[in-house]
């Protein structure tokens, strides 16, 4: 029976969805080892989200409230983590490959004298046993790895796994004495700044919306898409190039080194394509692509290809998707 | 001050690659190029020591003889103080093996700050610069992209999902460089012909003392993920609504 250790993602006293989406992943881990799954919630006045998390089947989940962990600082938050790996017995420790998964697993890692697997995508059945499939070189490549220590650290990318469904029950609740040890870290928290945004998160939204380079401010910019985004309930992503040039938000990265996202329906709006592009956003299940030139590539990734200029067609798209809506 | 710097050499992204004959990495005539994050941390390193005078640079590669190429044109020639080249297998070690080798260089070097890119484009692991603080018991900023030195603390902004963080650490610390950090220089002629003369020190892992050597991930099989059908083209906005809604049925 070898347990798996998910760390809950928590904004504002609620559950993260992706959480759920790395729950499913530890419950198919779980079915192929024979093992169980708990949950490990760190942060502080943090009971809520794991109330909010008792109906999922978990075996326990383990609380670590403790103030110096009220913003998730690696050095820290990898300690609890891993003090509490170590006290449970926990062969795996799986989070989401968000921006906090990446900072803090391979902290917890070099604490367990665990191999990680980074941005797994698939569990695979080899000779060698169960192996982590994960994409390589901008998602050109998929690897298998098998993790020869005997701790095991993973972190998962989240568009690749659906969200685990509510089972019913009400796991137990533990409370994990938590050492943060915060004063020895040699590190403080500064600030956060926020992006303000109504719309859905990124890596949550059914139907994103990403504009690129050719959205030139002059022109109208990214307010060109933004009706169509609002109109579907969208996010707004987009590509690097974009993001470069101070079109939007850093935040709003789609790609290898930004967000990888798989919605039901993805519009490419002057995105031309390049790997690193679409490394982040071709498991999206419809691709929409609208571009001036035809011969760019994402027009061979896209479902629907549309060759126009976007600052005509975007417009008059949200128009008629209004008069079949209505 | 001291800052050691990462100069990783990857394969080129826009070239073609091919799965090795034992199907376990890829093989042929592969294009190099050096790490995109690399340039933006040799930057990063190269504008803290313009800004504090006496900082000392040293760039670090790891891998066979071709990387000290790299070294010297990567990060020597755009202004970087020495090299060092760590001779390894790059198809047999890990992302540990790597932290490792760092954290025998970190002991030797004595560096306040080290700076990595945060990711190689090649393995994509993101793990490098995180074990290596673990393994030192150093702070760490992953995701940089901006860093400044107020006294004996460095500010450090990170690009974080959902928005900028700012933390502060002590020196010595890890910082890994995201892309926005800044707009890496190009080498100068000048700095060509100087990168020549600059010391480059060659060392074996044997000569760091290293607490493992022994990788603890291992690629059992690769594959190239499955295509995309090739979808269709239309022609008026009317067609692709018209689509989306009957054939799709997103809409």
């Amino acid at each position: 029976m070898s347990k798996i250790l998910v760390l809950a993602e928590h904004d504002k006293g609620t559950v993260k969805k992706l959480t759920l989406n790395t729950l499913l992943f530890a419950r198919q881990l779980a079915q192929k080892t024979g093992g169980s799954v708990d949950i490990a919630v760190l942060g502080h006045g943090v009971g809520p989200v794991a109330e909010a998390l008792r109906g999922f089947g978990a075996g326990t989940i383990h609380v670590a409230d403790h103030a110096d962990l009220a913003y998730p600082l690696a050095g820290p938050y990898a300690k609890v983590l891993a003090d509490l790996a170590k006290s449970t017995g926990a062969k795996v420790v799986a989070a989401t490959a968000s921006s906090l998964g990446k900072d803090v697993l391979p902290r917890v890692a070099a604490r367990l004298g665990a191999g990680m697997a980074s941005d797994v995508v698939a569990l695979v059945d080899t000779k060698e046993g169960t192996a982590y499939r994960r994409p390589v070189w901008a998602g050109s490549l998929l690897a298998d790895v098998v993790i020869d220590s005997p701790v095991h650290v993973v972190s998962v990318r989240s568009s690749a796994f659906d969200a685990a469904e509510a089972v019913g029950g009400a796991s137990p609740v533990q409370a994990f004495a938590a050492q943060p040890d915060l004063a020895k870290a040699r590190v403080r928290f500064v600030k956060f700044d926020g992006v303000q945004s109504t719309r859905p998160d990124l890596a949550e939204a059914s139907v994103v919306v990403a504009g690129g380079r050719g959205l030139k401010p002059e022109k109208g910019g990214f307010g060109v898409i933004e009706p169509l985004a609002d109109l579907l309930g969208g996010a707004i992503g987009a590509s690097r190039a974009a993001v470069d040039d101070g079109y939007c938000p850093n935040d709003y990265q789609i790609g290898q080194t930004g967000k990888v996202v798989a919605p039901q329906l993805y519009f490419a709006i002057a995105i031309s394509g390049a790997v690193q592009h679409l490394a982040g956003m071709k498991n999206s299940k419809v691709i929409v692509a609208i571009n001036t030139r035809e011969d760019e590539p994402i027009f061979k990734v896209a479902d629907y290809g549309l060759v126009a200029d976007a600052f005509v067609a975007v417009p008059e798209l949200v128009e008629k998707l209004k008069a079949i809506k209505s | 001050m001291k800052i050691l710097v990462s100069a990783k050499r990857v394969s080129d992204p826009n070239a073609r690659l091919n799965i090795s004959r034992d199907g376990k990495w890829i093989e042929g005539d592969v294009e190099y190029i050096l790490n995109p994050f690399c340039e933006n941390a040799i930057e990063c390193a190269l504008q803290l020591a313009e800004a504090h005078d006496g900082t000392e640079t040293v760039a670090v590669g790891i891998g066979d003889d071709e990387t000290a190429r790299f070294i010297r044109q990567g990060a020597l020639a755009r202004g970087v103080d020495r090299g060092i080249l760590v001779e390894a297998d790059e198809a047999v070690i890990d992302s540990d093996v790597i932290a490792r080798i760092y954290q025998g260089l970190c002991e030797r070097e004595r560096p306040d700050i080290l700076l990595l890119g945060k990711q190689a484009i090649d393995g994509d692991s993101n793990q490098v610069g995180q074990l290596v603080a673990e393994y030192l018991g150093w702070p760490q900023a992953t995701f940089a992209s901006k860093v400044e030195i107020q006294g004996d603390e460095v500010i450090v902004q990170r690009e974080v999902d959902g928005g900028l963080e700012t933390i502060a650490l002590t020196m010595p610390c890890v910082i890994t460089a995201d892309l926005r950090l800044n707009e890496p220089r190009y080498a100068s002629l000048a700095g060509i012909m100087k990168a020549k003369k600059k010391p480059l020190d060659e060392l074996e892992m044997d000569d760091l003392d290293l607490d493992s050597t022994d990788p603890k991930v291992r690629v059992v099989a690769m594959s190239t993920p499955a295509g995309r059908k090739a979808g269709v083209m239309v022609k008026t906005v009317d067609e692709l609504v018209h689509k989306l809604k009957t054939e799709a049925r997103v809409v």
